[in-house]
């Protein structure tokens, strides 16, 4: 075992190298491409016994992944944000084919504005096509995800693909202290790759993804796969309890942080949550029974974990990097979804922020927690906020000057002379 | 290396790869060709297939092949051939694979996919080099959706979205894109075009195609009754006239150099082919449209000048 300082992207692609994977069809895009890199210049150099091919996108990336997975090698890929988006029919048709691919994906705000810094609408949009996902916070989670991952994946009982979240920029360019396990370590725990299952050979003829027609065999497929995701649940404990023998590092579905005697609850994903973490400090410090859980697993949607987590709240603030045009924020809509139901619930709270790579600042949290308590006065929660400071006002105002639209009245989408204006009130 | 051709219809093989009784419908230009090539490439073999008819040839649970199916997606059929192809070199190469357990990989679609939306993964696929067999059955439309135009669609084929009217009385105005040299310019190994009504040309062409490594490539005119609005007991005639008009060159090219393996000794004039043909009826009735059975003459003409004055020079 080693100590590196690792960026995301070297720490995904560590854990790439540590799983021994066979086969790693790849397309670049921006931030992603220092996965891809580091994996092409190990291949190139014999450090590992792995064939790489560059696709002619990420469709093409994506199919050939699957099929080969199909074929009986494991395999990696990893993309971002448009790159998933492009391949997102061969999501549906991968997890499909039951195939247990890893592919991590480097979270980034989707066109139109083009930009290159994260949110989560690329990987939220695909949490319907029966890919796992864990959201990593850290670079040692990136590292250790992709070993949990194949584990899961190939597990029988699974036997679904599995995304890997990471933020771009804020994650796969930052440097962390990454614990890099040894390979015999890591054999223990993820052995070499021999499935089982049926794959393609000349004594075993097989069709694969053939045509359903007439509804019942696509109903009952269908469900089959939404069973082996929901069983995951039960196999992912398993898998990171013994890595947490092995390792001595283990993560939950959920990770609770300040949260036992938490009145106040953030919930937020990814590399995002560590300032959420800060800011639940600040609060406590401030007298604040202030809390914070953060959701590792996505797909499936650890349910239990939230609710036993959340239920004794008062309030309870969803932070959505990501925005549902027409809805407001999606991971706000899933934890009501699990909540309405419970005869104790704490009041729900949305605030949408950090869209785009726009980071979430001190003052920002501050204006939530003074939310949260302010709704727990009135009873009501409200939805959603937009997080916007004052100083970001002033330079959007520079640049739509600039761009020759600063002259006309936008003022009434601004709201209240508060350091944090808010959006979408009814 | 000596490659047995055969020498007439008799000596096609006798083995079947593709049971009767498939979904496709009756006289399926497509299916007659297809079940010819299964005779060469063998049982040792994955079929990659593309949304297109040929996708509900197997439907859950039955299938007609005696070999692997894969059904991808409309665009990546040949990304699929790249990771099944892939994954077999590999397992093998690292012994979990007996070398006898290997399969050759075959590419199926039709023309909407291999002219159009998947012509990006061909084009990747050849630009890689893949080992595979890609199959096109061409029938020049979008014939699973119910025949509408293709980057394969004939000038001046009536189809769902070129339907005959007042303002365009000719049906599609564009002209078929050229695959073959689309594909050529690749300079694949193995390039050729078939017919269902010449099965010793196209028994050959596989035969010949095997000794290749690298991208083994086959478009197939393929008859389609329901599209072409032609009595099924006429597919093979029509292929065969396609072949005889000229409309149809059957040809090869090995490693781009292209040579012409049926020539007619007398060409029939186009008129024979459009005619009795629905998609081409409007040429005829009300009116006859003369300008255009003659532009559609002229193409024909023009491409046989070029290849008998190109391949004479050679001589």
């Amino acid at each position: 075992m080693i100590k590196e300082m690792l960026t995301g992207n070297a720490a995904a692609a560590w854990g790439v190298r540590l799983a021994e994977v066979d086969y790693v069809p790849a397309y670049p895009i921006t931030p992603q491409t220092e996965i891809i890199e580091m994996l092409a210049r190990w291949i190139s150099n014999g450090d590992v016994d792995t064939k790489f091919v560059t696709l002619d996108s990420e469709h093409s990336m994506i199919t050939a992944a699957g099929a080969a997975s199909a074929t009986g090698v494991r395999v990696f890929t990893a993309t971002s944000s448009q790159g998933l988006l492009y391949g997102f029919e061969m999501l549906y048709t991968v997890a499909g084919w039951r195939v247990p691919l890893v592919m991590v994906n480097v979270s980034r705000a989707l066109s139109s504005p083009i930009t290159l810094e994260p949110d989560h609408n690329d990987i939220l949009a695909a949490r319907d096509a029966g890919f796992l996902q864990i959201h990593c916070e850290t670079c040692q989670e990136v590292l250790d995800s992709v070993l949990i991952a194949y584990r899961l994946a190939e597990d029988e009982r699974v036997l679904l693909p599995v995304l890997i979240n990471m933020d771009g920029f804020h994650l796969s360019f930052t440097r962390e202290p990454v614990e890099v396990p040894d390979r015999e370590q890591v054999v223990r725990f993820l052995p070499p790759y021999r499935p089982k299952h049926a794959f393609f050979k000349a004594s075993q003829p097989m069709a694969q993804g053939t045509a359903v027609i007439g509804g019942s065999g696509y109903s009952y497929f269908k469900y089959q796969m939404h069973f082996a995701s929901m069983g995951a649940l039960d196999v992912y404990r398993e898998v990171s309890e013994e890595f947490g023998r092995l390792f001595g590092r283990s993560y939950n579905t959920t990770e609770g942080y300040m949260i036992d005697d938490a009145e106040y609850i953030l919930i937020m994903t990814n590399s995002f949550s560590t300032l959420g973490k800060a800011a639940v400090k600040r609060a406590r410090e401030k007298g604040v029974k202030a809390g914070l859980l953060r959701l590792r697993l996505l797909r499936p949607f650890p349910e239990l974990g939230i609710k036993e987590a959340i239920r004794k709240a008062k309030a309870v603030a969803i932070v959505d990097q990501n925005i549902s045009v027409g809805k407001g924020g999606i991971l706000y809509s899933e934890i009501s979804s699990v909540m309405y139901n419970e005869k104790e619930r704490p009041l729900l709270l949305s605030f949408i922020g950090g869209l785009g790579g726009k980071t979430i600042s001190s003052e920002e949290f501050e204006f939530i927690f003074d939310r949260m308590i302010e709704a727990v006065d009135t009873g009501v929660g409200k939805v959603p906020y937009l997080l916007y400071t004052e100083m970001e006002w002033k330079e959007m105002e520079k640049l739509k000057n600039v761009a020759g639209k600063g002259n006309k009245n936008y003022s009434n989408c601004r709201g209240e002379t508060h350091n944090i204006t808010e959006h979408g009130k009814e | 290396m000596n490659i047995t051709t055969i020498k007439s219809i008799k000596d096609i093989p006798q083995e079947e790869n593709l049971s009767p009784g498939t979904p496709t419908c009756a006289g399926c230009g497509g299916l007659l060709s297809l079940r010819h090539c299964l005779k060469v490439l063998g049982e040792k073999i994955v079929v990659v297939n593309a949304a297109g008819c040929f996708t509900l040839l197997a439907v859950y649970p039955f299938t007609p092949f005696k070999s692997s199916w894969l059904y991808t997606a409309m665009a990546c059929a040949p990304a699929g051939a790249q990771g099944i192809r892939d994954a077999l070199d590999i397992l093998i190469r690292k012994g979990r694979l007996d070398s006898k357990e290997n399969l050759k990989v075959v590419v199926l679609t039709g023309d909407g996919v291999a002219y159009d939306i998947g012509l990006a993964s061909t084009s990747g696929a050849l630009y890689r080099n893949l080992d595979f067999y890609y199959i096109c059955s061409d029938n020049e439309a979008y014939g699973n959706t119910g025949f509408q135009s293709s980057g394969a669609t004939p000038f001046a084929s009536k189809t769902g979205t070129t339907p005959i009217g007042r303002i365009s009385p000719t049906g599609l105005e564009l002209s078929k894109k050229n695959l073959f040299e689309i594909w050529r310019s690749h300079t694949p190994p193995y390039l050729a075009t078939i017919s269902p009504a010449h099965p010793v040309d196209l028994i050959n062409k596989f035969k010949k195609a095997e000794q290749y490594k690298g991208p083994k490539l086959f478009i197939n005119l393929s008859p389609c009754p329901a599209g072409w609005v032609t009595d099924p007991s006429h597919s093979a005639k029509f292929a065969r006239l396609a072949v005889d008009t000229g409309i149809w060159a059957l040809k090869e090219a090995i490693y781009g150099e292209v040579k012409h393996t049926v020539v007619p000794k007398s060409f029939k004039p186009v008129e024979e082919y459009l005619k009795g043909q629905g998609r081409f009826a409007h040429l005829f009735k009300p009116v006859r449209q003369e300008e255009t059975l003659k532009r559609i003459q002229e193409m024909v003409d023009q491409y046989w000048d070029n290849v008998c004055s190109r391949e004479s020079r050679k001589r």
